[in-house]
């Protein structure tokens, strides 16, 4: 047993000093089993058009990018960043769709002096009292969005408002958010178990019975899917009109489009979003992989891409932590939403956008840009970030 | 008080509670009958939800793809049975706990490799889609009221079955004594295969008439399982009867227990603490109800007679 | 003293286990010298287990839960430790303690109820015990409720170890599983492992010669669960991280996986079990051929799950039963 795993860590060295100039190493952590690996998937695809755009190098060493599953589980995404960390001895490690893996793994990483690069999840911890100078983000704090969304409620005249979302980390942080700025009053407030529950049947009915000017949900992934099924099938929609962050996605469109058309939601990006870069990154994902990205993908490709910006200023030498963490911190690139400007957190300061589910010239269900709802936003706890 | 909202949530409840009873009459047969605890009764259940979403796709159609599910997942049980299961019968319960662990990992990976890690859904027909105001004022979706009425017609069915069939009169005895079944000339093996073959249908029943409702995913069975095995403890392991009761009483607690907690919590803490904390405990809820009946029954509620 | 071949593999295994270390550092892996201090929490979770499962004949599928309680005692003692202040609260001996108690308190309750029923019936209401436990942890919001509680820093041990070093926690968790190998063979060989062994096979006898079993099991209960939370505890502090998760059933499901892979009947099995669950796990998972363009890797389960039916179908007792000398069950 142990002469088979030395001999396979020697036969590993060995092959690993191989190259010349030694390559950049990215470890990419997201969910490619179970049911939420469809989001795992846009992630990869994102992460891949951007290194194919790269052709494959940084700053002029090659790159190795290393997938690996968390299966949704917030310690299997620990031991498989402990593996790219330890093990593979990466560089950056990149992705997290889950603020509870993020959460567990996000100590392994930047205490052993590796860039984190999050592409998506952001929660309130790690933007404020737990803010560390090794993490980056590419999406935004869960709050945000959320945030935008309670603006859009008091514009649209809603006063009684019931909320539903899943009772994990970011489900609690959006509806924190909502109820930041959201002046009305909240009539109810189902939190459901996550990831067990998928029958809203006994929620959608006390809904109907509370009678809100409107229903605000958060169900991202699957749970969308099948929140937006009951949703339809409970005939609600003529009397309690449906708000959404995150619910309705590109990858979630070509099932649920029908039942989605029209629906409204808060995003920092759509595929219609104009800029030189966006457009670079959308047309080429549908020219490779023939569908509209998702934001999922459009913050993995703005990963991908900001490493790269901040190996090519420190010209492929990535030793020293602190002029690649200074090029970071610069971001100096185009991201598909323009510049980013990094908070003291490392969070982006960015707009936030009404969007809306629309069917395109094509017939294809896709999301687009209805107007923008909050400029220049920084998150509510980058006060709290001591760096 | 609402009391339309509480008429709704014993409809849902009822609805849940069905298809428990589906799951746990499979389960409980099994149990009873040959004493093998089964852990992957919750694969099959997947499987059939899987096969049905397949069969719907091929045939354009719900009904003849739920049709086509039945046969496919009693050959499937058949196969499981006579391939992994047969040998385990003398052996004891620690053993088949780690077969059917085994089996578990294998039907997951292998729903992935054939399906994908995304999951299916299944298309309703329209007649089946649409809702009806049976309390008034509350639209109440068609299907969900044919899953209740198919379930208690499962039921029925199993009642005379087991009551007034000569298949029926070998299960009761097989259940009270399995060594006189032996003697007496029948053949045991054969009856164990068809038994298993019947649990495994209606798990698969089960499966494929949650699969419109929920979605059609890799380890769908993880989560229900368990409550089904909380079902038939509470109702006595081998009763038919305890399963049915306790079903009904296990979905209409979980359902109810879920939609009226948070209010029942706000009135002694903060509403924040209360809708966080409420599914928690309406999830405990059915295991403390099991852990009550079982501290004053250890047998549970109807324990067959001549099963030790 | 004639050391018999079957115990000599035992020592040559412990030797092997101990090395560990010297053997990651020489190949610059410490990735692995992680692996296998986790290998080692989880035997002696299994092996404390085994007291009931193996000699008790009491299937019980809770040790995941008091594993949680020694977890949690880490983890609630650092978040309070950094979040307000209080610094004795990081103190790992005060955890420790901490943990004992709770367990000490749980299992007596549990078992008292647990303990009156038989079979599946004990199986299924000790899990249900163990599902209140697990929804507790996810409906305390303060510790992270179902996210989990990171846990910023590790135990305290006033200066006795350091559990940072990657290293000194490996021989810490090595001592332990001696000590507690050491600790269950003296209780298999006392009168007291003998009325709980006796009253498996034969209740009727025992009350007949004046013992009472339940208390006997009562107290083998309480003794398993507090060295489950103890292996918890090393756990936490392995992670980093404490869940909700690790206190599910299914957890204590793959525990008893691990026992009988490895065989009830003797002291090692669930050692050995511990060490082929895990490690195939990791070796299945890496494997790097492409078959049709699918990673077999990623597909591991698909292996693994009929490997261990037919282990089970083929070897009556683990792994442990198929070393020379081994003793057979039935």
């Amino acid at each position: 047993m142990f002469k088979k795993l030395a001999l396979a860590s020697v036969i590993a060295l060995a092959t690993s000093s191989v190259f010349a100039g030694e390559p950049i190493k990215i470890g990419f952590v997201t969910t490619l089993s179970t049911g939420a690996g469809v989001i795992g998937q846009d992630m990869r695809d994102g992460a891949e058009l951007a290194l194919d755009q790269l052709d494959r190098k940084m700053g002029g060493s090659d790159v190795t990018i290393i997938y690996e599953d968390d299966g949704f589980k917030p310690e299997i995404g620990k031991q498989k960043t402990d593996k790219l960390v330890k093990k593979d001895k990466v560089d950056f490690v990149s992705g997290y769709i889950w603020s509870h893996v993020l959460m567990a793994s996000y100590k392994k990483v930047v205490d052993n002096d590796v860039f984190l690069i999050g592409s998506n999840a952001g929660p309130s911890t790690i933007a404020g009292k737990r803010c560390h100078e090794n993490f980056f983000s590419t999406s935004w704090q869960n709050d945000q969005n959320a945030m935008a969304m309670g603006e859009v409620l008091n514009q649209r005249g809603i006063k009684r408002l019931y909320i539903m979302a899943p009772n994990y980390a970011a489900g609690k942080n959006m509806v924190a958010g909502v109820k930041r700025t959201f002046k009305g009053e909240v009539v109810g407030q189902d939190m459901t178990k996550f990831p067990a529950q998928l029958d809203f049947s006994a929620e959608l009915a006390k809904v109907r019975a509370a009678k809100p000017d409107a229903l605000w949900v958060f169900y991202p992934g699957k749970h969308g899917v099948q929140f937006l099924k009951q949703y339809s099938q409970s005939k609600l929609a003529k009397d309690v009109p449906l708000y959404n962050i995150f619910t309705i996605d590109n990858l979630s469109l070509p099932r649920v489009g029908e039942w989605a058309e029209g629906s409204l939601m808060t995003q920092f990006w759509a595929p219609n979003l104009d800029t030189p870069a966006n457009k670079r990154f959308v047309d080429g994902f549908k020219e490779k992989y023939d569908r509209y990205p998702s934001f999922y993908a459009a913050q993995s490709y703005d990963s991908m891409m900001l490493i790269d910006s901040a190996v090519r200023k420190v010209d492929g030498d990535v030793s020293d932590k602190d002029a690649v963490r200074a090029a970071l911190t610069e971001a100096d690139f185009e991201s598909v939403r323009g510049k980013i400007n990094y908070g003291n957190n490392h969070f982006p300061i960015q707009d936030f956008y009404l969007t809306k589910v629309i069917k395109d010239s094509d017939g294809v269900y896709t999301t687009e840009i209805v107007k923008k709802v909050l400029s220049n936003h920084q998150d509510p706890y980058a006060s709290k970030c001591k760096i | 008080m609402n009391w339309l909202l509480l008429l709704e949530q014993v409809l849902n409840g009822f609805q849940l509670g069905m298809l428990l009873f589906l799951l746990a009459a499979g389960l409980t047969l099994v149990f009873g009958i040959m004493d093998f605890v089964n852990l992957a009764h919750g694969s099959l259940y997947m499987m059939g939800a899987f096969f049905c979403a397949t069969f719907s796709e091929w045939t354009n159609s719900f009904l003849f793809g739920a049709l086509l599910t039945i046969p496919a997942t009693f050959i499937l049980g058949v196969v499981v049975e006579m391939v992994a299961l047969r040998r385990l019968y003398s052996r004891n319960h620690l053993d088949q706990v780690l077969v059917t662990f085994g089996l578990i990992l294998f039907f997951n990976e292998l729903v992935r490799l054939i399906w994908g890690p995304v999951g299916l859904d299944i298309v309703l027909p329209d007649f089946l889609n649409r809702s009806v105001e049976i309390i008034p004022g509350v639209p109440y979706p068609i299907y969900r009221l044919a899953i209740i009425v198919l379930g208690l017609a499962v039921a029925l069915l199993l009642y005379w079955i087991i009551s007034k069939t000569r298949l029926g009169m070998l299960i009761r005895a097989g259940a009270s004594n399995r060594e006189m079944m032996g003697a007496l000339g029948i053949n045991v093996q054969l009856l164990f295969t068809l038994v298993f073959g019947l649990g495994a249908t209606l798990a698969g029943i089960a499966g494929l008439m949650a699969g419109p409702i929920l979605s059609v995913e890799i380890g769908m069975g993880r989560s229900i399982i368990i409550l089904t095995f909380v079902v038939i403890v509470i109702g006595g392991i081998g009763s038919i009867k305890g399963a049915f009761i306790a079903a009904i009483v296990v979905g209409i607690i979980d359902t109810v227990g879920r939609s009226f907690l948070p209010d029942i919590l706000k009135l002694m803490v903060s509403s924040d603490a209360a809708s966080t904390a409420a599914p928690a405990i309406s999830s405990m809820l059915i295991y403390f109800m099991m852990a009550l009946v079982l501290a004053i029954r250890p047998q549970g509620l109807f324990p067959p007679k001549g099963v030790a | 003293m004639v050391i018999s071949i079957r115990n000599k593999i035992n020592i040559c295994l412990l030797v092997l286990l101990a090395l560990v270390p010297t053997i990651t550092t020489l190949v610059d892996d410490s990735f692995y010298t992680g692996v296998f201090s986790r290998v080692l929490i989880l035997a002696i979770a299994a092996i404390s287990l085994n007291l009931l499962i193996g000699f008790g004949g009491l299937v019980s599928f809770g040790q995941a839960a008091f594993m949680g309680v020694g977890a949690y005692a880490v983890g609630i003692g650092s978040f309070h430790m950094l979040e307000d202040g209080i610094d004795w609260m990081g103190n790992g001996y005060i955890q420790l303690a901490g943990s004992v108690v709770i367990s000490v308190v749980l299992c007596l309750i549990i078992g008292t109820i647990s303990l009156r029923t038989r079979g599946m019936y004990f199986i299924m209401i000790t899990i249900a015990f163990s599902q209140m436990l697990y929804f507790t942890a996810v409906g305390v919001d303060l510790y992270g409720g179902d996210d989990g509680l990171s846990i910023y820093e590790r135990s305290d041990m006033l200066g006795l170890i350091d559990l940072n070093d990657e290293d000194s926690f490996y021989y810490l968790c090595f001592t332990s599983l001696l000590f507690v190998l050491w600790f269950f063979h003296k209780i298999n060989h006392s009168r007291f492992g003998q009325v709980i062994s006796g009253s498996k096979s034969n209740e009727e006898r025992m009350l007949a010669i004046g013992f009472s079993p339940f208390k006997y099991r009562l107290a083998a209960f309480v003794i398993s669960g507090v060295f489950a939370g103890y292996s918890g505890f090393l756990m936490a502090n392995l992670n980093d991280f404490v869940s909700p998760d690790m206190m599910h059933w299914t957890r204590s499901c793959e525990l008893i996986v691990m026992i009988v892979l490895g065989g009830v009947a003797g002291l090692f099995g669930p050692l050995y079990g511990a060490l082929a669950f895990l490690l195939l796990e990791e070796l299945l998972s890496s494997i790097p051929l492409n078959i049709a363009g699918l990673r077999v890797g990623e597909y591991w389960q698909l292996i693994f799950g009929p490997l261990l039916i037919v282990l089970v179908l083929c070897a009556r007792n683990g792994i442990d039963g198929l070393l020379p000398g081994a003793k057979h069950d039935k």
